[in-house]
């Protein structure tokens, strides 16, 4: 408890997600209404009693239709930095740590998937096996193995040329345990706030795929399909854009914030710094 | 003193040219937004609606002409005389006519023409329209006849299509993506992914029309086509998402065209599968269809509902609808019947249509209501192409027949949703090969009446229409019976 | 030197030939024909044959593939199978809007970006830090193609400042063709940006706590000085990679903008090209992109050797 009151963002960002994350999760057992229900006499109502926010052009509750895409969203971008932070971040110790053959090899791999950036994967995917959120998931999961190898690397290299990891070398150790005890743990920094941007980038870039129709289909929903159906008809019903949008906006932001305050939370060497610029 | 007058010289010449712009007579030029955007401009060698939207009546013309209600008007040929035993037409062609090349037309060009749609090689996506075509003969430069194997009813009708409109052999090969046509306007430059330019033929062998440039832009977003009309950087579209049609209607600055087309949307149903090869389940799933949700849903009103696979505002027309009413009861008792008491699981395949996806959506939540549990699969046009309509690997699927008088395809039992029914076939056959008119309307409601008895396909509505443009803008064709976007008649107005 | 970027650059070719041989046997699997796909639902099996004759369709896969490597290395990328033009025109019609789009939209975030990384991070705790850092939230939080619709909504259809979108060709009048792409770079900068400021602050935050900012603080250097002359260069390693990145993901993730703004862009090429199964046109394009984000790579790696010497020496290929 005290851990928490010592960080108010982690604190904040941690309860934002949560709490849209238990929306979320409710949804899996119950929902004000069945999201495939779908009433024509009963759409584009306002927010009342029965619709808590109101009804879409369907005639579909809004509340439940948030509830069920902040599910997916959430479970499409978690699953997407998983793959990514999975396999890029041993790649990049890997690279790092061992240098010669092995970081060329990573190198070239990293590029070769970078060269796919996520919406082309997205396309190839959907047009191999169909349109969904498992498409989706992969294909951001692949764009964002490199993002991790690359940043892995890139953080350890700046480490590795640090004093303290030639002091670790002198003892004898392998570049598996240099990358092991001292590379990873201050890379985990940069490793947690590309976390974090990829977390966020992944439920937009949800988005995005839904939005030119490679995402999630329906009668399942995310919080990106949403936003994509009702944006043309922004002028006439901006209410059905704002729920969505904002529910997304919130997300993002709680999780980076959350992010940023897990960051300051767990590494020393900053700790450290705030304590110099306190005194 | 020099430098005084110089600067009240220059003030004069800019209070003339802007004096100049708004004494000008009215804008002469068009800019139109199109959904899609065509992957060539031949319309003899391609079957998107989107190369006809561009080149139909503009660049290229046909023998006859099709027009704004559907009936036939001459084109190329002035005049034409068909014999007794309707084998032989005989046309007459204009004089003085040229392609944008500078090259002449004449007989010669229209015997081409039809031998290149003829060919082995040939990969004119209607070839079989013009199949029975015997023959092709020269009379003289102005004079072309056309000998048939048997009557073709809608022949005149064929000749006036996108699939028929004359090319030159100087030229023919090159129109994917130069088009050289007869038509009143020529093409003058096509930036792919933006837009195609058109300006005015002058030397146009008929009345020059009032605009003398035009340009189609590519705007695949309905969000992207709204900001784009209300900004004023397109003067209008023929075909407008209904969703956002509300953002137009009761705006001084924009009229709205509400027009038909000839696209039936039918729940295309796979008859070659069971459960859907028995009729009681097909009729079932017709009692379980509330068309007025789905044409509310989809269309935001603006189709028109159908009882069988005919476009409502054709004379032909025979109203249908009330064959199987909704009726969820019924549906239930219908599928128990048929040996399905708790209903039945089944796939929708969906094409990449809005009126298809959103359709989708509904008629599954209203099948899910009598016990059928619908999947909904979403596919690219490509694939749902190779999947529902060259493999007939689908149980259910949501596509509009564009086609004008399209329902010779049920007496094709190989057409993907494999209706089989002698009987149809030949009362087509017949109905093809008769001219007299009022016997054609007979047959044709009597094939329309079996048609909606057998539930082949559910039937759902009629699309319609819907045209946004700026008021100041007339002339356009309201209703849509023929593929095409046709620019002669269009002008500003004060 | 030279060594370090002949290596670097042997990498960057076998990548690339792999990606190419990759992508070619993979389109190859896509279910759909660009015959069927041209002619349409009524053609005859025998017109859509004579369609795929004509396209070169009906070769084995892999003499295809060895006449698509040997001709792009002429420069010729083959034949649009549905637009019936050559492909290598086609691409650059796209290019000439996708780059400059690309590199309006890096200018930005970078303009916008990294001084206020620096800022942020020099007020750190601050509150010009923390304004910073919430406009940042803010600035990923929101979806492209909504900020894009918004800027479209206020600068195009209310002030009438700028066009809704389209695109006027280079070769026209430039001025209009700049004039259309402020709108969607600006759209595309705006998360590129906020998350620059992120990075450059994270970055800058980081060198402070390492020990040579505490030698150069010893040496009698305050902060502000330490981390100006000895912590912006460090820290332009983790930037760098960043803007790598960021390029890359422009170069190609500009499909969304494209559709907001309806501009004749390389992503949208693909999107319609391969929904209408052009294959040959999508490996060209798919190519063209690897060509770019191994490019940027492979100058990202050149500078992180000019940058930081050390490192010229490990990153053997």
């Amino acid at each position: 408890m005290n851990f928490l009151k010592r960080h108010p963002n982690l604190t904040i960002g941690l309860a934002g997600t949560i709490l849209f994350a238990l929306l979320g999760l409710i949804s899996l057992v119950w929902t004000p209404y069945p999201i495939a229900q779908i009433d024509i006499a009963r759409r584009f109502l306002g927010p009342d009693a029965a619709h808590w926010l109101g009804t879409d052009n369907l005639g579909r509750d809004m509340a439940s239709l948030v509830m069920s895409g902040t599910l997916t969203s959430f479970v499409v971008a978690a699953l997407a930095v998983t793959i990514g932070a999975g396999i890029g971040v041993p790649l990049g110790l890997a690279a790092a740590a061992w240098g010669g053959p092995v970081e060329w090899l990573v190198l070239r791999f990293s590029d070769f998937l970078f060269a796919f950036p996520a919406i082309i994967v997205a396309i190839l995917v959907t047009a191999l096996f169909g349109p969904g959120a498992i498409n989706a998931v992969l294909a951001i999961g692949l764009f964002n193995i490199p993002v991790f190898a690359r940043v892995a690397r890139g953080g350890a290299l700046s480490i590795a040329v640090l004093d303290f990891v030639a002091a670790g070398r002198l003892p004898g150790l392998g570049p598996a345990s240099i990358a092991y005890r001292h590379l990873l743990p201050n890379i985990m920094s940069l490793i947690i706030v590309q976390g974090t941007i990829q977390l966020s980038l992944g439920i937009l870039a949800e988005a995005g795929l839904s939005y030119v129709g490679l995402g999630t289909q329906p009668p399942a929903t995310s919080l990106g399909l949403m936003l994509r159906d009702a944006q043309s008809m922004f002028l006439i019903h901006p209410w059905l854009t704002l729920v969505p949008g904002l529910c997304i906006v919130l997300i993002v932001i709680g999780l980076n914030i959350a992010g940023d305050g897990l960051r300051d939370a767990i590494d020393p060497r900053l700790r450290q710094v705030n304590a110099n610029v306190v005194a | 003193m020099g430098r005084i007058l110089t600067g009240a010289a220059l003030a004069l010449a800019v209070a003339g040219a802007l004096s100049g712009a708004a004494l000008a007579q009215q804008p002469t030029e068009v800019r139109i937004g199109v959904a899609l955007e065509p992957p060539i401009l031949d319309p003899t060698a391609g079957a998107a609606e989107a190369i006809d939207i561009v080149v139909y009546q503009n660049i290229f013309e046909g023998l006859t002409a099709i027009d704004e209600n559907g009936a036939v008007q001459p084109g190329l040929a002035s005049s034409w005389t068909i014999s007794d035993d309707s084998l032989t037409y005989t046309f007459k062609l204009h004089e003085g006519v040229t392609f944008h090349d500078g090259t002449a037309f004449d007989a010669d060009d229209v015997k081409f023409t039809f031998e290149r749609i003829l060919a082995a090689d040939s990969v004119n996506a209607h070839k079989e329209l013009y199949t029975d075509i015997a023959e092709v003969s020269v009379v003289d430069p102005f004079t072309v006849s056309f000998t048939l194997s048997k009557p073709v009813g809608l022949f005149l009708f064929n000749l006036g299509r996108g699939d028929a409109v004359i090319v030159a052999p100087e030229s023919a090969g090159n129109n994917a993506t130069t088009p050289i046509g007869t038509g009143p306007f020529a093409f003058v430059q096509w930036d792919k992914g933006n837009r195609v330019l058109l300006e005015r033929y002058e030397p146009y062998w008929g009345e020059l029309p009032a605009l003398t440039k035009a340009s189609y832009r590519f705007i695949g977003d309905t969000a992207a086509m709204t900001s784009a009309l209300l900004a004023g950087d397109i003067d209008g579209t023929n075909n407008f998402a209904p969703d956002s049609l509300a953002v137009f209607e009761g705006n001084p600055q924009f009229k709205v065209l509400v027009g038909t087309t000839e696209g039936e949307t039918i729940l295309g149903t796979n008859n070659r599968k069971p459960p859907f090869d028995n009729l009681k389940v097909r009729q079932a799933m017709a009692h379980a269809i509330d068309r007025q949700a789905i044409i509310d849903g989809a269309t935001y009103g603006y189709g028109t509902p159908i009882g069988a696979p005919f476009a409502p505002h054709n004379a032909y027309y025979t109203d249908l609808t009330g064959t199987y009413p909704y009726d969820p009861d019924a549906a239930k008792a219908l599928l128990a019947e048929a040996g399905y008491p708790d209903g039945f699981n089944a796939t929708l395949k969906l094409p990449p249509l809005g009126y298809a996806r959103l359709s989708g959506q509904i008629i599954a939540s209203q099948f899910a209501a009598v016990g059928i549990k619908l999947e909904l699969i979403n596919v690219e046009f490509a694939q749902w192409l190779q999947d529902v309509y060259t493999n007939h690997d689908f149980d259910l699927t949501i596509i509009s027949h564009v086609e004008p008088f399209d329902i010779g395809n049920y007496a094709n039992p190989d057409y993907y949703f494999g209706y089989d029914n002698p009987d149809f076939q030949a009362l087509i056959k017949t109905l093809n090969e008769t001219v007299d008119d009022a016997k054609r309307k007979e047959l044709a409601i009597e094939a329309q009446t079996i048609l909606a008895k057998d539930a082949v396909n559910g039937y759902l509505f009629e699309l319609a229409q819907t045209g946004v443009w700026n008021a100041k803008l007339a002339g356009m064709w309201q209703n849509s019976p023929i593929e095409g976007l046709v620019l002669r008649g269009i002008y500003w107005v004060e | 030197m030279i060594l370090f970027a002949l290596r670097r650059f042997l990498g960057f070719a076998a990548t690339l030939l792999l990606a190419a041989v990759v992508i070619f046997y993979l389109l190859d699997l896509l279910p759909g024909d660009p015959a069927r796909f041209t002619l349409g639902v009524t053609a005859t099996p025998e017109a859509v044959a004579n369609l795929r004759a004509q396209m070169g369709l009906d070769a084995p896969a892999h003499e295809r593939l060895l006449s698509w490597l040997g001709g792009m290395l002429r420069g010729d990328f083959g034949m649009s199978y549905t637009q019936r033009a050559p492909v290598a025109g086609l691409l650059w019609e796209r290019l000439a809007v996708t780059l400059p789009l690309t590199v309006m939209a890096m200018i930005i975030s970078m303009v916008i970006g990294l001084p206020l990384g620096i800022v942020s991070a020099r007020a750190r705790g601050k509150a010009p830090d923390t304004a910073i850092m919430v406009l940042a939230q803010l600035g990923v939080a929101v979806p492209n193609f909504w900020f894009g619709m918004m800027l479209t909504l206020v600068f195009a259809v209310g002030l009438r400042w700028l066009p809704p979108g389209g695109f006027t060709p280079w070769d026209e009048d430039p001025w209009l063709s700049l004039r259309g792409l402020i709108l969607p770079s600006l759209a595309l900068a705006l998360p590129q940006a906020s998350i620059l400021a992120r990075v450059m602050r994270t970055a800058l935050v980081d060198v402070q706590g390492q020990d040579f900012i505490r030698t150069a603080r010893a040496k009698g250097l305050t902060m502000g000085e330490a981390v100006w002359r000895h912590g912006v260069r460090n820290a332009l390693l983790p930037v760098l990679t960043i803007l790598g990145l960021q390029f890359a993901f422009l170069i190609a993730g500009t499909i969304i903008v494209e559709n907001v703004f309806y501009l004749p862009g390389l992503g949208r090429l693909v999107f319609t090209a391969i929904s209408e199964r052009d294959l040959i046109l999508v490996r060209g394009a798919i190519v063209v992109l690897i060509v770019a984000v191994t490019a940027t790579m492979f100058v990202v790696d050149l500078t992180y050797g000019l940058v930081d010497p050390r490192l010229r020496g490990r990153s053997t290929p």
